[in-house]
């Protein structure tokens, strides 16, 4: 009897291995990098792409990136995620260009490779998801600005994350594009607070110091928009200056609380991590090649079309204000 | 008695500060008035307190380059505590902050001290290891600022006689900070154990333990900072001070306290805060491209290293050695 027990224990220990083995192989293993590890921003990216992952049965999403934002610390990541054996890397570029060489290295192993959030150039993924098209995203930026001047007429300054950031720069291009389908709406300057709060803070100290027209800072950066509230906020120059931008609503909460900000808009990143990783599995099923012109099912969010140079765009951007900003504070 | 004056290298700062100054308010008037200097100093008093903690580890011939790692770590900590927790008193959550501060410090203290190991590889590596804590003590997430309470964000900001309290704590760390300096048994052998460790044995100062308690003292003050930091940019995450403390090694070495240890003053470290304070404060508002801002502020830096070293004392030469004495320092350093 005993033996007969450990027998049947043994026997089906060994099938659980075999089994759990046959499962490991069939697993697809999807490396989401991101441009920095403890963001709230990707921190929910995650969320959805561990929400696609269950979803889709049978996928590993490997969560990972560098503890600040440098493309030396991913290229060092997407090494580690080619050893590792994945089936596709989904990235949010530090660099547009500085990545290309580790990424066509994974792409020549036949690891399939898209960029999410922030683009990788073209020669290096197969295509990329962006949150919303840039266009949408600038003339939302307008579109707040304006909202929060009387009239919609005055001045407004851009407080950004650095110099070299390819979705910021991208966006204020748009921006200037689209600012003559705004009159009145007048863009003074363009500050950089680095992503750093310190930094940050001090830029909207001095804009509040040196441009006593601007009445509204448009950041379309989460650690940006958020400095700029507290500066307005100690500056007590609430009600007089308003601070809007792109931010999360857990972040945002205090500075809509504070009247520093009326409202701000985000797409929902839980979302995009949820899009980035059914694309990246349709593409290690072989059910698309991600070629302009495809179309690429995402589960819930519909269709995703691939257009120019291999971008495809989510959704529109959503606006928070005060009204919704304690319902989406609690998720991400 | 100018000529007098002149002689010290603080006294030169004072007067470069005041040129900056002027120079910045011809292009941007407004920006030399009271009001606006409090500002600049209110913004200045966490680089000023962090300045201090790095002097005092500086003099002893070592370096502490985990400060800011550990501003991130205790204001993680203490901004967690406070949303877990919105009925702890603010005193309690200063006393945590200082005490995981003090802990972090000691233990680079035990150390350089115990282990023998070059302060600037023992820091290197915590520095990475406390944001790395950071990091596993809050798993990536933000805490923001609703979720603090009231006393804690404001109480910084309280205005007393014109200046917020932040300015006033760094008043008063920089008065104790004299006293200890100038006035203390540690605060000489501070001085005596990077001066001359040979002698400083001589004299009966442990230099081990000296510089244990200069990493101590400065791991406080950075644990007081991550308070501060916290309070005053109302959100905590991982990033926070991400690579502030080579600004705080920059101040000390404008304010010309020599790297070799054993010579500089609590005045010149904060005069060396100051100076930055200045210039960081100045460049956005006098309108220079956001593209030359770090050259600009990076060769600032250089011109005031080349006027301090320039000015070093030429150090003495040491003509007694005892063996043992020499190889304990060695090890030591």
């Amino acid at each position: 009897m005993k033996l007969l027990k450990k027998l049947a224990l043994g026997s089906a220990f060994a099938f659980a291995m075999l089994a759990s083995q046959a499962y490991a192989a069939d697993t697809v293993k999807i490396g989401l990098v991101v441009k920095s590890l403890g963001n709230g921003f990707f921190e929910a990216a995650n969320k959805g792409a561990q929400e696609a992952a269950k979803e889709l049965g049978g996928v590993e999403v490997i969560y990972t990136g560098p503890t600040s934002t440098t493309a030396e610390g991913q290229i060092e990541v997407i090494n580690a995620l080619i050893a590792q054996n994945v089936n596709a890397i989904a990235i949010s570029a530090n660099d547009p260009d500085a990545v290309i060489p580790a990424l066509k290295k994974a792409m020549a192993r036949g690891i399939k490779v898209i960029s999410w959030d922030s683009a990788v150039a073209k020669d290096g993924r197969i295509m990329h998801l962006n949150p919303s098209s840039n266009e949408l995203i600038g003339k939302m930026c307008l579109q707040l600005a304006a909202d929060h001047l009387k009239d919609g007429k005055g001045d407004f300054a851009i407080l950004s994350a650095t110099t070299t950031s390819t979705n910021q720069n991208t966006w204020i291009e748009e921006m200037k594009k689209q600012l003559p389908n705004f009159p009145g709406l007048n863009l003074v300057t363009t500050v950089y607070g680095d992503d750093l709060s310190d930094k940050s803070y001090r830029e909207a100290q001095g804009l509040l110091t040196s441009q006593p027209n601007v009445k509204v800072i448009v950041a379309p950066t989460t650690v940006g928009v958020l400095a700029a509230s507290q500066a307005v906020a100690d500056a007590k120059k609430i009600g007089d200056v308003y601070v809007t931008g792109l931010g999360l609503p857990s972040e945002m909460a205090g500075a809509i609380k504070s009247g520093a900000t009326k409202e701000f808009a985000i797409w929902n990143p839980i979302d995009l991590g949820y899009s980035a990783t059914q694309i990246a599995y349709r593409l290690v099923k072989g059910e698309t090649d991600g070629a302009p012109g495809s179309e690429i099912a995402a589960g819930r969010m519909g269709k995703i079309k691939v257009g120019d140079n291999g971008e495809a765009a989510m959704a529109d951007p959503f606006v928070y204000d005060a009204k919704n900003i304690d319902q989406f504070s609690k998720i991400f | 008695m100018i000529r007098q004056l002149f002689k010290f290298r603080e006294m030169l700062l004072v007067i470069i500060i005041a040129i900056l100054l002027a120079v910045f308010s011809t292009r941007s008037p407004g920006f030399a008035t009271p009001g606006n200097l409090a500002n600049i100093f209110n913004d200045t008093s966490i680089l000023i307190i962090l300045a201090l903690g790095q002097m005092t580890v500086i003099l002893t011939k070592s370096i502490d380059l985990s400060v800011a790692a550990n501003v991130a770590f205790t204001g993680m900590a203490v901004g967690m505590l406070n949303a877990a927790h919105p009925e702890l008193p603010l005193v309690l959550i200063l006393i945590v902050a200082l005490c995981i501060g003090a802990v972090l410090g000691a233990i680079n203290g035990i150390f350089v001290w115990k282990l023998n190991i070059p302060s600037i590889v023992v820091t290197l590596g915590t520095l990475t290891i406390y944001r790395g804590m950071a990091f596993v003590l809050s798993g990536g997430a933000w805490v923001n600022a609703h979720q603090m309470t009231a006393p804690f964000l404001q109480t910084p900001r309280q205005l007393f006689l014109g200046l917020p309290i932040l300015g006033w704590t760094a008043i008063v760390i920089v008065a104790v900070m004299y006293l200890v300096m100038s006035r203390t048994f540690l605060g000489r052998a501070i001085y005596a154990s990077g001066g001359n460790p040979t002698a400083a044995v001589y004299a009966g100062i442990d230099v081990g333990r000296t510089r244990f308690f200069a990493f101590v003292i400065s791991g406080t003050l950075a644990g007081l900072c991550g308070y501060l930091w916290v309070s005053r940019y109302a959100v905590a995450y991982v990033d926070i001070a991400a690579g502030f403390e080579l600004d705080t090694v920059a101040a000390c070495v404008i304010g010309g306290i020599s790297t070799l240890g054993g010579i500089g003053s609590v005045a010149g470290a904060v005069l060396g805060a100051l100076f930055l304070g200045v210039t960081k404060n100045a460049l956005p508002v006098i309108n220079i491209s956001p593209f030359a801002q770090m050259a600009i502020s990076g060769s600032v830096i250089i011109a005031a290293v080349i006027f301090n070293a320039r000015q070093e004392r030429r150090r003495g030469r040491i003509i007694l050695r005892d063996r043992g004495a020499s190889e304990q320092i060695e090890v030591a350093a």
